[in-house]
């Protein structure tokens, strides 16, 4: 057990570090930020004496060696637009992606969890066929068309909430319905196919040779076998969210880390850029480990595997 | 005294995009308290749909109840409210299933899996349950007890899980035991082993037994009546000794040919019944076994013979048979001769 999870571990460190050099080299093709950091017709001196000051002047070995054993330290070096540590940017943006990917996941957990339940007991119902189809249109619906939609619907022309923007839990509930409607999709299909899948297994018909309650058969010999694969996918989900959804943050100004990022690119802030890829690679890898590490306590048969 | 079990006319369908699937058809017979009834016949014969039909656990739809009763202990199991059913199934008649790798639950514990039978059937309380789910593992010959039952069934072995299978079917001490294939997958010792454990439990308890099961000699060795069953009817029903020694049915006769005895595995042949398993799609006109049979009359083919007593055998001794298998039998020796 101990030692799977110690190899699981060096692959997620060789994981981050792939993703961070990928992302280092990338941004080297983004061209030259010094011609964006300076006004409009500065000097060639000055733009040297720059280039030499963000150690662009540098081989480009050299300049990645030197990244690497700063990134070791957390040291992603300062902003070029804020004249900061580029990793506190990016932290300082992290509560507000944390806060609406975790509302959009615990909304979306409860919404599709409860309808995929209902669609897999209610077998050929009309239930079943409004779940399924809102679930497929939730699963293709474009999440900037949905937001805007609900932009469209609940700010402009009702005027409940406000169009964007951040600070109170008003600022939240559209942004978070937006990414909740496609997680609640994702789970209640995946978890009516599951539950479908162990209804069929004889253990659930040995449960009801036993007499048990409905209740008792449903929690304990269906919906805790059904959950597994579940699991992992809210897992992977939560994953992508603490990411930050570039293009929900985006369409409601949320100072998250996605929207940050896209700002970085276009200024060609590659100190930010690194630092908010390491950071997202690093929490996508880690919800990796704590989803494998679920998965052995709900499942058994891995814990004697491994 | 009127029997434990009394099956009347259950006749069970499937309805699949294929067409209905006849899976039972009108089988009606009897079961006296403490008898152990072996049920025999090639896959798809309806061994398991009936049982199961019997206590309300084929799925519904695809399943459907066509006709019956199942008279247990004077009430129809069929026509009972679920809640009545639930009480009864796992309490007064207990389920055995063939392969205990999928039949127990791979998530929960060999002791959650027992306790919630046993609080769900009696008034113990947890402590009280765990302490007979374990004295039940001692029953079923489970070494080392107390420690195994908080392990999950993938640590154990196929016939260890098969135990643990047993003593969730015999928890709350049955009045009526359904095996279904129970020693099907395991090999002849612990076949044998777990046999004899059935034999001692029915001792003990005095539990009525339906053992179900594809092998003959399985059957000779625990039961007192054998019901071989084919495309979903009754063949041949009867004694024990009466069936082996004297069988009726072309069907029995076959399965009788392809066991394995002494002699026919030194000469390294083994009688197969030639022919495929009937179409079950089609409900059948006659006796289903008529086209795989050489002795078949042209009424087999077209008139369903009745479960009658055989003639100049022991009483219970019944048959579906248009024609006399002995004096075929006679026939035929002569003519090869
Ligand atoms: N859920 C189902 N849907 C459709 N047909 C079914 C279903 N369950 C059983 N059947 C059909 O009912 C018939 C009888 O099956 P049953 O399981 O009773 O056979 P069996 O005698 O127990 O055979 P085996 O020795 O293989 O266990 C088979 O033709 C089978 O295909
Ligand atoms: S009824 Fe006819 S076909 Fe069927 S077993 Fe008897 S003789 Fe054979
Ligand atoms: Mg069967």
């Amino acid at each position: 057990m101990t030692r799977y999870f110690a190899g699981k571990l060096g692959e997620a460190l060789v994981a981050i570090w792939g993703v961070v050099t990928i992302v280092f080299f990338v941004t080297r093709f983004l061209g030259d930020p010094v011609a964006l950091l300076l006004p409009v017709g500065a000097s060639p001196e000055q733009m040297q004496a720059l280039t030499a000051e963000l150690g662009l002047d540098q081989p480009i070995w050299r300049q990645y060696l030197t990244f690497l054993a700063q990134a070791l330290t957390g040291n992603f070096g300062q902003s070029f637009q804020f004249g900061r540590p580029a990793i506190g940017v990016v932290l300082e943006r992290m509560p507000a992606t944390i806060q609406l990917a975790l509302t959009a996941i615990a909304l979306g957990v409860l919404i599709g969890g409860t309808a995929g339940a209902i669609a897999a007991m209610r077998r050929g119902s009309v239930a079943e066929f409004v779940v399924m189809t809102l679930a497929l249109l939730g699963q293709a619906t474009p999440v900037f068309w949905l937001g805007i939609m609900l932009i469209l619907l609940f700010a402009v022309d009702l005027g409940w909430l406000p169009t964007g923007g951040y600070g109170s839990p008003a600022n939240l509930v559209l942004p978070a319905l937006t990414l909740a409607v496609f997680v609640s999709a994702s789970i209640a299909r995946l978890f009516r196919s599951s539950m479908l899948d162990v209804l069929k297994e004889d253990y659930v018909r040995t449960a009801r040779a036993k007499g048990l309650m409905p209740a008792t058969v449903f929690t304990w010999h269906v919906a805790r076998n059904a959950l597994i694969p579940v699991v992992t996918m809210i897992g992977i989900l939560t994953g992508e969210l603490l990411g930050g959804s570039v293009v929900t943050e985006t369409v409601f100004a949320w100072p998250g880390v996605g929207r940050l990022i896209v700002q970085a690119i276009e200024t060609k802030d590659f100190p930010v850029i690194q630092a908010g890829v390491a950071l997202i690679a690093a929490i996508y890898v880690a919800t990796n480990l704590i989803v494998d590490l679920l998965y052995a306590l709900l499942d058994p048969r891995i814990k004697g595997s491994a | 005294m009127a029997p434990l079990l009394e099956v009347r006319n259950l006749t069970v369908a499937f309805d699949t995009a294929g067409g209905t699937v006849h899976a039972v058809n009108d089988v009606s017979y009897g079961l006296n308290e403490g008898e152990t009834l072996g049920i025999v016949g090639e896959s798809g014969s309806g061994k398991s749909v009936h049982v199961l039909a019997m206590c309300g656990l084929i799925p519904r739809p695809p399943g459907r109840i066509v006709a019956g009763q199942v008279l247990f202990q004077g009430r129809d199991l069929l026509t009972l409210p679920e809640r009545d059913l639930r009480d009864i199934r796992g309490g007064q008649i207990g389920f055995v299933f063939q392969d205990p790798m999928t039949s127990l639950n791979p998530v929960l514990t060999v002791e959650r899996q027992l306790v919630e039978l046993i609080r769900r059937h009696t008034a113990l309380d947890a402590r009280a349950a765990r302490a007979r789910a374990i004295e039940l593992l001692e029953i079923v010959r489970i070494p080392d007890a107390a420690r195994r039952i908080g392990q999950y069934p993938h640590q154990f072995s196929g016939g260890m899980r098969q135990r643990v299978m047993i003593a969730i079917g015999v928890a709350c001490r049955p009045k009526l035991l359904i095996a279904d294939e129970a020693t099907t997958a395991l090999d002849v010792t612990v076949q044998a082993q777990i046999l004899d454990m059935v034999k001692d439990l029915k001792r003990e308890f005095g539990t009525t037994v339906i053992w179900i099961t594809h092998d003959m000699g399985v059957v000779a060795g625990i039961a007192d009546t054998i019901q071989v069953m084919y495309g979903g009817r009754i063949m041949e029903r009867g004694p024990v000794d009466a069936i082996f020694a004297d069988p009726r049915s072309a069907y029995s006769w076959g399965l009788l040919q392809s066991l394995p005895t002494a002699e026919r595995r030194a000469e390294g042949r083994l009688h197969q019944i030639p022919g495929s398993p009937p179409d079950l799609y089609k409900p059948a006109v006659g006796d289903p076994f008529a086209p795989r049979n050489a002795f078949a009359t042209p009424r087999c083919l077209t008139e369903m013979p009745p479960l009658r007593q055989v003639e100049g055998s022991v009483p219970g001794h019944l048959v579906a048979a248009w024609y006399d298998l002995p004096a075929a039998l006679k026939a035929r020796r002569e003519t090869v001769a």
